[in-house]
């Protein structure tokens, strides 16, 4: 049926591709095998989008302000997590301090691993090509692009994130935080001053 | 917990500070080893563990044996020949060990 006015069909959006129809014909096999449920499919997702990316800023505004977790959270990422009620499911994490002489910024220049079970979902710029070539090669270029600007004085440790490990960067404190509760610290860490591309201001 | 792949390295090839070299191979197939860094040398900055061979996992094996993953640390003039920072600058990447020789 055509008609001519501007108002937006559902069917504008084209049929599904690919991936949707194979996504959504596994997924119909699982339920079908009993293996899955609708229900914990939807969950899942509600979790990446809403619960995960809260996690990675709570972590390290807790490090932030305890000492001895911090130095867990670099000992081994993961059981530091564990022990504050964190499951990172399969990753293995590794946590890295920003210092006054190093600055570290992560990247997966094979595909898009990312701490999921800590930051959700990676966001379009860190799966573009652009960025996965480029922050290996001139990370202080691709680092000037995003505002952050690091002094030559300081070394740039890149992390490739190319096979099982997974990372998150914490961050110096900065000044004027003393005395902030834990939730004000978790505002200022964005994901991507745990990814490394940012710094957190007061 | 969800269970882990992973597994203590407890037989091991390289300790931490070795200097080791990336094999310059270009085998088919699945390989977490990235181009650019096949060939370059550098150091050995944390053992990761073992895990499944991700070689294998890729086509539907089990990944069986587990291997050992390392954290190498490379300078990264070493790596780019044209880089332009400091060289006090570092690129760390995760290298299984049948992907390494000693340097």
């Amino acid at each position: 049926m055509t008609h001519e006015h501007a108002h937006p069909h559902p069917e504008d959006e084209g049929p599904p591709s690919e991936h949707e129809i194979m996504s959504r014909a596994m997924q119909e096999l699982l339920e079908e095998k009993g293996l899955v449920t609708a229900e914990q499919v939807r969950r899942r997702m509600e979790l990446f989008e809403q619960e995960f990316p809260q996690r990675g800023s709570r972590v390290v505004a807790h490090a932030w302000t305890d000492p001895a977790f911090r130095k867990r959270l670099l000992e081994d990422g993961k059981a530091a997590c564990a022990e504050w009620g964190l499951d990172l499911e399969a990753d293995r994490l590794i946590a890295l301090e920003n210092t006054p002489q190093v600055h570290n910024v992560v990247v997966c220049t094979l595909c898009s691993c990312y701490p999921r079970a800590l930051l959700g979902m990676p966001p379009t710029w860190y799966k573009s090509e652009n960025y996965r070539r480029r922050v290996v090669r001139e990370p202080r270029a691709v680092l000037k692009e995003f505002g952050t600007v690091i002094p030559e004085s300081v070394a740039i440790r890149v992390h490739d994130s190319n096979a099982d490990m997974r990372y998150v960067v914490v961050p110096m404190r900065p000044a004027g935080t003393e005395g902030w509760t834990e939730a004000q610290l978790a505002s200022i860490l964005t994901r991507d001053t745990l990814v490394g591309v940012a710094l957190p201001r007061a | 917990m969800t269970p882990s792949a992973y597994a203590p390295a407890l037989q091991r090839r390289f300790n931490v500070g070795d200097r080791v070299r990336v094999k310059a191979v270009h085998p088919p197939g699945h390989r977490r080893t990235p181009s650019y860094i096949r060939g370059k040398a550098g150091a050995i900055e944390r053992v990761c563990g073992m895990f499944p061979n991700p070689e294998e996992l890729a086509y539907g094996f089990d990944g069986e044996p587990k291997r050992v993953l390392y954290r190498v640390r490379f300078k990264q003039t070493d790596v780019w020949k044209s880089y332009s920072g400091p060289g006090g600058d570092w690129i760390e990447l995760e290298i299984y060990e049948h992907w390494l020789d000693p340097a």
